[in-house]
């Protein structure tokens, strides 16, 4: 699981531009914090060496902009998010709600360069 | 290999889209080609939940369909398509957009349209009807520029429309042209109630009232004019007068109809042309149509099961209902006129709670036939079982919608109930395959709802399922498991002792020797609560911040929006007017919302985690401290004003308040505690609600324990008598001390004093008797926790460093735009989601008072 993110960080290289949003160290480890990309809110978390994921911080449950502020850990191993507002597990992997299967939010790519922590924006074609 | 049977269906609405799904899940999958056509610009989506777009759902939640399903499963939608045309001859369905496919088996799902009844009129503009996301969203906008609406039909949807408008904050009016209200499924006793209770909510009810025309008004845009000569002037009206079969595709292509309409139908759901079947709303079975969702997936299993080349039967469908209307439960079972030869009934009715019970029984009495349930539900799945299953009557039919008494209703268990009995009507799930799959390995409500879809569309059988879960289970032997989740195989008391006993200091430490994985909201909590009560560090400090519940990380309460709510700590509820004046201040000076709360303080609303240190920054000046309202802590000492101002008092009730609540200030526990002192045996205090309740007596104190309000009211129980001060707080610390130690995750005291082995006694023994010499050691941990206090807010404010987390980005200093307020009654308060999508001017930032 852990080399798991920077598999998708390189799958997206070629599409994917790169939006620096701040540093690594302005992130709490084991806890979120929100970015706003291009208007969008994204969720992301640091989880030491178990990497670093981005997700919607929107709760399509809860309807409130606060995923970021959810205690993470994980459930049957897959690491998650649970939404501060009505508890719903998402997955930081896919985005997948554990509870609701219509309930999805988007991911993003994130990595590190030289303590800065970039989002990937994909690009369109 | 064999060549693949083309299957085309017109109509992917709701059982359209349950055809699909159970085809596509079928072991033969392989054999169909799936082609389907949809006139909406969307895919099938829940109708039942309609209306819940009102209360925020938008399209996507109401869909019924998951992302990609269709091509995964390589099923050709055309969307936004309407098929107009059948050559049964050559086997061909053509589309509104000429489109031609041609098919080996047809089968059409193409629901109903909304009756509007010919009135001259009915088609001026503000006329709605009440069927498809695109008919809400029109009605939406059109609410926004009116002031009353109409809706002329008093059925069942027609209360859902009017609860609708109601919510969109139209006066509200319901024309009716029967003598009732809901004519077809209760009866006239049920009807007046129904109406009153309706009417109480603000809604205008007209009944008997036939409308002739609906032409220009005179100070509203229309006017509906009545048989009766009367008349109603309105902005806008939404007609819900019944539904009829769409059958036209049909009848162009000569397929046999029902003598009123819709598609004929045999047991096989196969129309009069043997490769072309009809499902759902669409079909006439019997010469019966199905305006229920229910009997809709049943055709759509039958007709899936016989094109599988399967036998399978349509019999029928059961038709009873049971809805919130308005907030009012109404419910109807079988026969509920009694029209049954002989049939006989039992009634009771409770006027001034507006409660209406009927039985339809049998003419020798035996069994029960139907009933009529309105203002009060809960009997429902328990009769409409006795009906279904033809189960036999008590001596005294009576006492099944009589009050329950306190010793419990009477009738009949789910153990009663045979395995083939069908709970679930929506989804056709019997107790046996229930029972099934929990013996397969479905043991929460969560996995046995995904593994049978029971429960899933109304919700009506929820109450029934949850019952025989719980009776499964109990069966089964299913040891209640006591590991706080899957990453500590330990009790919360267990965790309690391993972390006093090895001194353990942090999280991490604790999950490396005795848990696995990464930890989660269940056990990250709990560890954090029980590393308080033991050590009292400061729960933001950087290896105890990411245990917290988001209410302890952000030291306030999130509210539904998002922004935080914030409570200062007011000792027994005594405050100064100077401090008044601050509280008013700070709330005015950040825009707050205010509210005298249920425990003597004042709670400010609408905060944005940026504000939060700035408004306690100001608290804290004015000498307040953390209320600890967002943590599993000491809340409140509530008082009631005592001997010093009572002519009645005869102790310093508010003096000991005060005391008290200073000395447990921020004492964290399993659950959150709460505590009181009342000057007087009149108990103007409610200490005997309480987790700790203390009541003066004219020789010292009466301690009580163990009481709560909340979901399930217990009052206290005595504990000790006439104390002096110095005993009461010992007995206190050590009740704290021992709860903290030995409760189980997010149990109050009177929960856990109740599953204790001997109970209040042996808590007597311990805490007074001292029988387990444990007594010194508890006030000595209480006396550290006393003695390292801090107020959280005011640590956290002279911190930059934590102060900078309260930023709502990482970088940006804008605010969440998804956070609008609107005023009322002087106040802010959060846009609703309707109210959002009115006002997309307000998106772009706050719309806050000054
Ligand atoms: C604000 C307030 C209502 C009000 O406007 O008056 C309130 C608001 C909430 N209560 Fe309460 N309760 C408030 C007094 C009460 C009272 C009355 C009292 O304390 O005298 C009770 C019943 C007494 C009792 O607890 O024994 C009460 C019983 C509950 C319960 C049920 C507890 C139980 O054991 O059954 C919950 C749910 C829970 O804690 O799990 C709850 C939970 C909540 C939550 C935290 C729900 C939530 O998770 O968001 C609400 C937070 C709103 C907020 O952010 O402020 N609230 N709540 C009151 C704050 C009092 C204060 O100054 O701290
Ligand atoms: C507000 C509301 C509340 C309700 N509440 C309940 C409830 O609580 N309980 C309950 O059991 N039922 C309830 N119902 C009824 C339930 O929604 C219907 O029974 C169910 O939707 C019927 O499914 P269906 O697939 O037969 O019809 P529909 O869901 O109407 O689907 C038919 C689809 O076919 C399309 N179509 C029609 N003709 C063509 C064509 N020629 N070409 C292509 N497409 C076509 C239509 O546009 C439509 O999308 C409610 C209905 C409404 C409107
Ligand atoms: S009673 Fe319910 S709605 Fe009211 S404050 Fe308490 S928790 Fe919130
Ligand atoms: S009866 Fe409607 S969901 Fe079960």
């Amino acid at each position: 699981m852990r080399g798991a993110n920077l598999a998708v960080a390189i799958e997206f290289e070629e599409s994917t531009e790169w939006m620096d949003v701040c540093a690594l160290d302005d992130l709490v480890p084991w806890y979120g914090g929100c970015a706003l990309v291009q208007g969008r809110q994204v969720a992301i978390f640091y989880l030491n060496e178990d990497g670093l994921y981005a997700i919607d911080n929107y709760d399509p449950i809860g309807k409130a902009n606060v995923l970021h502020r959810g205690i993470v850990g994980d459930i049957n191993g897959e690491l998650v998010v649970a939404s501060p507002l009505y508890k719903q597990h998402f997955s930081l992997i896919t985005g997948q709600c554990l509870e609701k299967k219509e309930a999805h939010v988007e991911t993003y790519a994130v990595r590190v360069v030289a303590g800065r922590v970039h989002i990937g924006v994909r690009v369109p074609d | 290999m064999q060549t693949r049977t083309r299957l085309v269906i017109i109509g992917n609405g709701m059982v359209g889209h349950k055809l699909v799904e159970t085809l596509v899940g079928s072991a033969v999958a392989q054999r169909f080609e799936l082609i389907t056509f949809c006139e909406e610009s969307r895919y099938a989506y829940d109708r039942v939940h309609l209306s819940e777009f009102f209360n925020g759902k938008n399209a996507q939640d109401l869909s019924l369909v998951a992302e990609g399903f269709y091509s995964r499963h390589g099923v050709t939608v055309h969307l936004n398509d309407k098929a107009v045309a059948i050559d049964r001859a050559n086997k061909i369905v053509t589309s509104a957009r000429g489109h031609e496919v041609d098919y080996d088996k047809l089968v059409l799902a193409t629901g109903s349209y909304p009756f509007v009844p010919p009135i001259a009129g009915s088609d001026r503009e503000g006329c709605f009807v009440y069927r498809t996301i695109e008919d809400l969203e029109a009605i939406t906008v059109k609410a926004q520029a009116s002031r009353i609406g109409v809706v002329v039909g008093g059925g069942l949807l027609g209360l859902e429309a009017a609860n609708a408008l109601k919510s969109l904050g139209l006066e509200t009016h319901v024309v009716e042209f029967a003598p009732r209200l809901m004519a077809v499924q209760i009866d006239a006793g049920g009807g007046a109630v129904l109406r009153s209770k309706i009417e109480a909510l603000g809604v205008r009810v007209h009944v008997a009232k036939n409308t002739t025309r609906i032409g220009a008004g005179s100070e509203r845009l229309h006017r509906l004019e009545f048989e009766d000569g009367a008349s109603l002037e309105t902005d806008l009206v939404v007609f819900s007068a019944g539904i009829r079969p769409r059958d036209e595709i049909a009848r162009a292509c000569d397929l046999a109809l029902g003598a009123r309409g819709g598609i004929s139908v045999n047991n096989h759901c196969q129309t009069s042309d043997a490769d072309i079947y009809a499902i759902g709303e669409c079909a006439v079975w019997n010469n019966q149509i199905f305006g229920l969702v229910g009997p809709g997936y049943q055709m759509a299993q039958v007709a899936s099961a016989h094109l599988c080349g399967d036998a399978a039967s349509f019999t029928g469908a059961d038709m009873s209902t049971k809805l919130k209307l308005l907030g009012v439960d109404v419910a109807s079972i079988g026969d509920a006129h009694g029209k049954s030869h002989g049939a006989r009934a039992y009634t009771f009715i409770d006027e001034p709670n507006g409660i209406y019970k009927k039985l339809v029984v049998s003419a020798e009495g035996q069994h029960l036939l139907g009933a009529v349930l309105v203002g009060e539900a809960e009997a429902y799945g328990n009769l409409l079982q006795i009906v279904l299953n033809g189960l036999g009557l008590p001596e005294h039919p009576e006492a099944l919608i009589l009050p329950v008494s306190p010793a419990g209703a009477p009738g009949l268990g789910v153990d009663a109930l045979p395995d083939v009995a069908q709970i679930c009507s929506c989804n056709n799930v019997s107790k046996g395959e229930l029972c099934a799959a929990i013996r397969a390995g479905a043991t929460s409500l969560g996995a046995l709802k995904s593994e049978t879809k029971a429960s899933t569309t109304c919700g009506g059988c929820a109450p029934l399922v949850t019952q025989i879960l719980n009776k499964e289970m109990a069966r089964l032997g299913f040891a209640v498991k006591k590991d706080l989740c899957e990453h500590f195989p330990h009790s919360r008391q267990e965790l309690y002792h391993i972390v006093r006993v090895e001194r353990c200091k942090t999280f991490e430490e604790l999950l490396d020797k005795h848990g696995r994985g990464r930890g989660c909201d269940i056990c990250k909590p709990a560890v954090a609560s029980i590393l308080a009560a033991c050590w009292n560090d400061y729960v933001l400090q950087k290896e105890h911040a990411g245990l917290q519940d988001t209410n302890d990380h952000y030291l306030a309460n999130m509210q539904k929006d998002g922004t935080y709510s914030v409570i200062p700590r007011v000792p027994a509820g005594e405050i100064t007017p100077e401090k008044l004046i601050a509280l008013g201040r700070v709330a005015k000076q950040h825009g707050l919302y205010t509210k005298i709360t249920g425990a003597q303080r004042i709670d400010m609303f609408g905060a944005r985690v940026d504000q939060l240190p700035h408004i306690w920054k100001d608290l804290v000046a004015a000498g307040f401290e953390s209320g600890h309202a967002y943590a599993k802590a000491l809340r409140t000492v509530k008082s009631c004003v005592g001997s010093t101002w009572c002519r009645y008092g005869v102790q310093d009730s508010v003096g000991l308040a005060i005391e008290i609540e200073d000395r447990y200030k921020g004492l964290r526990a399993p659950h959150k505690i709460k505590m009181a002192v009342s000057g007087c045996t009149r108990e103007c205090a409610e200490a005997q609600g309480k987790d700790v309740g203390v009541i003066a007596t004219d020789k010292g104190w009466n301690l009580y324990v163990c009481g709560n309000g909340g979901v399930k009211p217990r009052h206290a129980d005595l504990f000790a008598t006439d104390l002096d001060k110095a005993t009461l707080i010992q007995y206190i610390d050590r009740f704290f001390m021992f709860y903290i130690r030995t409760a189980g995750r997010l149990q109050r005291t009177a929960v856990w004093m109740e599953n204790m082995e001997g109970g209040l006694e042996y808590l007597k023994d311990v805490i007074i008797h001292d029988t387990l010499g444990i007594g010194a050691e508890l006030e000595a941990e209480m006396a550290a926790v006393i003695d390292t206090y801090e107020c959280e807010w005011k640590k956290t404010i002279e911190d930059p460093d934590k102060v900078k987390r309260f930023r709502h980005f990482v970088n940006s200093d804008k605010k969440d735009s998804n956070v609008i307020f609107v005023h009322e009654r002087g106040q802010i308060r959060p846009a609703t989601e309707a109210e959002k999508l009115l006002a997309p001017r307000a998106r772009g930032g706050l719309n806050q008072l000054p």
